[in-house]
């Protein structure tokens, strides 16, 4: 029981620490530049179908460092021929450039690798449980700590590039400042290009390592950023840190609701109540946490919204 | 002193002339196209005009972009679907014609829960706080088979009911009396969406939108304005979606997908969002590339998509705006000047769309219709896949032509923009 509940949080983590990897990326972009990238979820989607194809060439692990590459090429063409150009008209239009974009991006993945998921597999190097958490009696794939020890690799240089570099420090200024930060001389619409193009290069890494963990199929890119969405709200606009927490809790809450069987009926029977099939709440009683874990996140934000409408985290209340 | 308002209201002629035009543009149109094509793509142009007109209460009226309106597009639908079961059972007394009045409460109650929940914020939080809830109502239609029918969906026969005025043949058997049935609403709901741009509430809305901060200092409460202008909106998608499930008679958990969510909202940006009739066009042509087009080609949200991204990037204002801006070069009688450019415009670009056209198709046909063998017929026309030919050909058509276009988009946009100047120069200096 105790290693069952030990591997789920592990699960969950990892889960959360990948919602984290597209949340950050996203973040970045919106704190910066005010756009909210719909198309984020598409990079990551295009991440792991460039992955697919690359390791059918190359194998997988230049796919890992493949991807991003081109992930950032695309992410800086789109800024700078795309939304560079929509931005006069204000937030709404690049908003929906970057629905349109997903759109297509959607499509455009159809038209080239079908419509069914591919076989996007793990390397056979990472192939199976982790030994010395076996030896415990814990069963976690080694994969799933290939991919959270990504995700923290991936923090850390953030951070370090953020706070201890000097590009990171003109990025941080254009954040607040950007006409003061362009008045001292910096381009800001370059340093703008280069965060989009960051920013997609994470979503793209995390599509790398997500597209095998999970599966690689054209609805991916629709599942994930519903829930990324539900992240930044839940963790608050803008805030990195709260965009952290929120995507472990929602991670641990899908993983340990998949696992249960718990209902509404076996907490009334616990209290002495007895239902009989035909009372009113039964078809919401009966369903099982397994059943509802889809909706976890979403009731979460629901939560959310009512007790502490700007986010846990959250600063600014517009 | 006691001051009085003194207000002169003539009739406003002009607009009782464009509502009875559409009127009678909606009573001829079956007799001007009688296949059952053109009324089924009618009927359901009609449903998508209330909705995207709906839609436009939030996007264009109050400045909130939703991507989940679809939510109470599908209430209405299940609500109205259940209803008409129930009358078929005789276990309602209630006319078939009125439904949508069903769908429509079943609207606005949802949209009085769940407005209460994503009104609380605005702007960007707005947005992907509709797209959660709408995903939340997806999940939990799968959920609860019961009342959703699961995957199968719920059927009913709008047949079932006591037929319209007691005359027996009035049953909304043939489609035609569906499209009927779906005009007069399609237009009672315009009359209505329009008067409502009207009311104090309408107009309050249009502040909201421009300038929330100063609504709240005049003493509004921008949140419930808001919330009021998302009840009424939900009334008229619940409408929509009970004529939805009047005209097909079936009803699944895919009315409540991102997808319909998604198209409405490119039906009412692809027309416009700054005018009342711009929804009405987006709802038109949304509704031909979606029926019609998807006849011809399984790519064509691909095209959509493009076709909406371009809009996004080269025409904000949507359709409408192309159009109205065009009617004013034609009222200051400069319009002859564009007439080449346009021509060259619209020749050259026909071409780098023909070979992005090609080139889709054939990609599309290699990885989608594998079993067919290797060769496809685009425009009449044999071509074989496994040859370099056609893709040489493909783009070739498209690099070419879009260097030509490009060259005349350039030549369009410098008059195009002298004749703006012109245009702008003049009413400056004759102010009226």
């Amino acid at each position: 029981m105790y290693d069952a509940t030990l591997s789920q949080a592990l699960y969950g983590v990892s889960y959360g620490l990948l919602l984290f990897m597209l949340a950050a990326g996203l973040t970045l972009i919106f704190s910066m530049m005010g756009v909210l990238n719909f198309a984020h979820a598409s990079f990551y989607m295009l991440g792991a179908y460039f992955a697919y194809q690359l390791s059918l060439w190359l194998g997988f692990w230049p796919a890992l460092v493949a991807a991003p590459v081109l992930l950032f090429i695309i992410g800086a063409l789109v800024e700078r021929w795309g939304l560079r150009r929509v931005h006069k008209w204000g937030h709404v239009p690049e908003l929906l450039f970057t629905f349109g974009l997903s759109y297509i991006i959607v499509e455009l993945v159809q038209v080239i690798w079908g419509r069914a998921a591919v076989a996007y597999r793990v390397p056979d190097e990472l192939d199976g449980p982790v030994a010395w958490l076996q030896q415990m009696g814990i069963t976690f794939p080694q994969y799933r700590m290939f991919m959270m020890a990504v995700a923290i690799g991936m923090l850390a240089s953030i951070w370090l590039v953020l706070t201890r570099t000097r590009i990171g420090l003109v990025i941080q200024a254009a954040l607040t400042h950007p006409q003061q930060v362009e008045a001292l001389g910096h381009n800001v619409p370059q340093v703008f290009m280069l965060v989009f193009g960051g920013g997609s290069a994470l979503a793209g890494l995390a599509g790398v390592v997500g597209g095998n963990a999970f599966v690689t199929e054209p609805a991916m890119a629709g599942t994930v950023g519903a829930i990324v969405f539900v992240v930044i709200v839940v963790g608050g606009m803008g805030s990195l840190v709260g965009a952290f927490i929120a995507a472990l809790l929602i991670g641990l809450l899908e993983n340990f609701g998949k696992a249960s069987d718990f209902t509404g009926l076996k907490l009334l029977q616990a209290l002495g109540v007895e239902l009989t099939p035909d009372a009113a709440l039964y078809p919401v009683l009966k369903l099982t946490m397994s059943q509802v874990a889809p909706v976890l996140p979403y009731l979460l934000l629901v939560v959310i919204l009512i007790v502490r409408p700007k986010g846990l985290l959250g600063t600014r209340e517009d | 002193m006691e001051l009085r308002e003194i207000r002169f209201r003539p009739l406003n002629f002009g607009r009782w002339v464009v509502w009875g035009l559409t009127a009678l543009l909606f009573a001829l149109l079956p007799l001007a196209f009688q296949k059952g094509f053109a009324l089924t793509l009618m009927s359901q142009m009609g449903i998508m005009i209330i909705f995207a007109l709906s839609y436009n209460m939030l996007l264009g009226q109050s400045g909130m972009l939703s991507f989940g309106h679809a939510v109470y597009f599908g209430l209405g639908a299940f609500f109205a679907i259940h209803a008409m079961n129930w009358i078929a059972a005789g276990r309602l007394g209630w006319p078939v014609s009125l439904l949508p009045l069903i769908g429509g409460a079943a609207g606005a109650f949802f949209g009085v829960i769940f407005g209460y929940l994503t009104t609380r914020r605005a702007g960007t939080p707005f947005a992907m706080i509709t797209l959660g809830i709408g995903e939340m109502m997806y999940a939990a239609s799968l959920m609860f088979p019961g009342f959703f029918g699961g995957e199968g969906g719920i059927t009913a026969n709008r047949t079932a009911g006591p037929p319209l005025l007691g005359i027996p043949a009035l049953n909304f058997g043939p489609q035609v009396q569906v499209y009927a049935l779906i005009a007069v609403w399609c237009f009672g709901c315009m009359v209505t969406m329009f008067a409502l741009t009207q009311t104090p509430l309408g107009r309050i809305a249009n502040a909201v939108r421009d300038n929330p901060e100063r609504a709240e200092f005049i003493g509004y409460n921008t949140q419930r304005v808001r919330w009021l202008m998302l009840i009424l909106s939900s009334f008229f998608a619940g409408t929509a979606g009970a004529l939805t499930a009047i005209n097909f008679e079936i009803v699944g958990s895919e009315f409540f997908h991102a997808a319909r969510s998604g198209g409405v909202l490119l039906a009412a940006f692809m027309g416009g969002v700054g005018f009342f009739f711009g929804p009405i066009l987006g709802a038109v042509v949304f509704t031909f590339f979606a029926v019609a087009l998807s006849e011809f080609t399984k790519a064509w949200q691909l095209y959509l998509g493009a076709f909406f991204v371009l809009l996004v990037m080269f025409a904000p204002g949507g359709l409408s705006s192309l159009l109205l801006m065009n009617l004013r070069v034609m009222k200051f009688r400069k319009f002859r000047r564009l007439r080449d450019p346009y021509i060259g415009l619209i020749l050259t670009s026909q071409v780098p769309a023909l070979g992005s056209v090609l080139l889709i198709e054939l990609t599309y046909h290699i990885t989608l219709d594998t079993g067919q063998g290797p060769v496809t017929r685009l425009f009449g026309i044999p071509m074989d896949t496994s040859t370099p030919g056609p893709w040489v050909l493909a783009a070739f058509v498209l690099l070419s032509g879009m260097i030509a276009f490009l060259y005349y988009r350039r030549r369009f946009a410098e008059c195009w923009d002298e004749i703006q100047v012109e245009i702008e120069d003049w009413i400056r200096d004759n102010p009226t």
